[in-house]
């Protein structure tokens, strides 16, 4: 099951087949009992009895919103009272009252498409876990910094910019739109 | 059935009118980009480069880069 709930994760149209073909690959598994836990979680998932690993080999019930409606109902083995609501669902359904509709629905379908959208608050956790992540990697940049990079070139300083810039206004570095359009060479300063 | 039907949703039609709504705002936004740039970029670089050349004079340009030293092959008079 949990590969399974794997595929579950990215749904498409085909998870039906996919599921009876993974179930036959699945099964063949189960049976040297590697998918022990998977029979558990199928267990509880289930309407009530215990898990066989035949019952893997057949088709699942899965909720999906890319394939609305699963080619089992939810719940296959009824009891005395919901036979008796599928025969009443057999005649118009204008006699049903509300609370039966409902469960008439409950007996085909796990969730509601409420139920299955419904918002979680994973991306906290995401955006939590990336972000200190992220302030780990400033602590060893900084680290880095202080005890790893060598000396900044003599370039760098403030008095060799200085003089950079001195040279390019001189050479009249793009005059037009550029450094030397913003220069007032008769004022000798920035233009205003 | 619940009380009160909903509306009737749209039927027929929806390629057409999502064509529609895509292909106005398609010709709208490529033809305002293309304008916008032609007004923002395109005719102040034009107006930025005639007003330059307008007055210039290429010898004066040249006294005052070798007054400034500039110059690896002309022999510079200190400014």
């Amino acid at each position: 099951m949990t590969l399974l709930t794997c595929l579950m994760d990215e749904p498409h149209a085909l998870i039906p087949q996919m599921l009876s073909l993974m179930a036959v690959s699945v099964g063949a598994l189960a049976r040297r009992g590697v998918l022990g836990a998977a029979s558990i979680r199928a267990a509880h998932d289930h309407s009530g009895h215990a898990v066989t690993q035949e019952d893997l080999l057949m088709p699942q019930y899965h909720d999906s919103r890319v394939y609305p409606l699963p080619t089992l109902p939810y719940r296959k083995e009824l009891d005395a009272e919901q036979k008796a609501l599928k025969e009443k669902e057999k005649g118009s359904w204008k006699q049903l009252s509300e609370a039966e509709k409902v469960a008439l629905y409950r007996l085909q379908f796990k969730q509601t498409f409420a139920e299955m959208k419904r918002p979680s608050n994973e991306w906290k956790t995401v955006l939590g876990g990336a972000f200190a992540f992220i302030g780990f990697t400033g602590l060893i940049v900084w680290w880095q910094h202080a005890y790893v990079l060598p000396e900044k070139p003599h370039t760098l300083t403030d008095e060799w910019k200085a003089m950079q810039l001195k040279r390019m206004l001189d050479m009249r570095a793009n005059p037009i739109q550029g450094l030397s359009s913003k220069w007032d060479y008769e004022k000798n300063e920035w233009k205003k | 059935m619940s009380a009160g039907l909903l509306p009737k949703p749209q039927m027929r039609g929806l390629l057409t009118k999502r064509l529609r709504f895509h292909m106005v705002g398609a010709f709208i936004l490529s033809v305002g980009s293309g304008l916008l740039y032609k007004f923002g970029v395109a005719e102040p670089r034009k107006r930025a480069y005639t007003e330059f050349y307008k007055n210039f004079d290429p010898m004066k340009d040249f006294e005052a880069k070798k007054a400034a030293g500039v110059f690896q092959s002309v022999p510079s008079t200190e400014s």
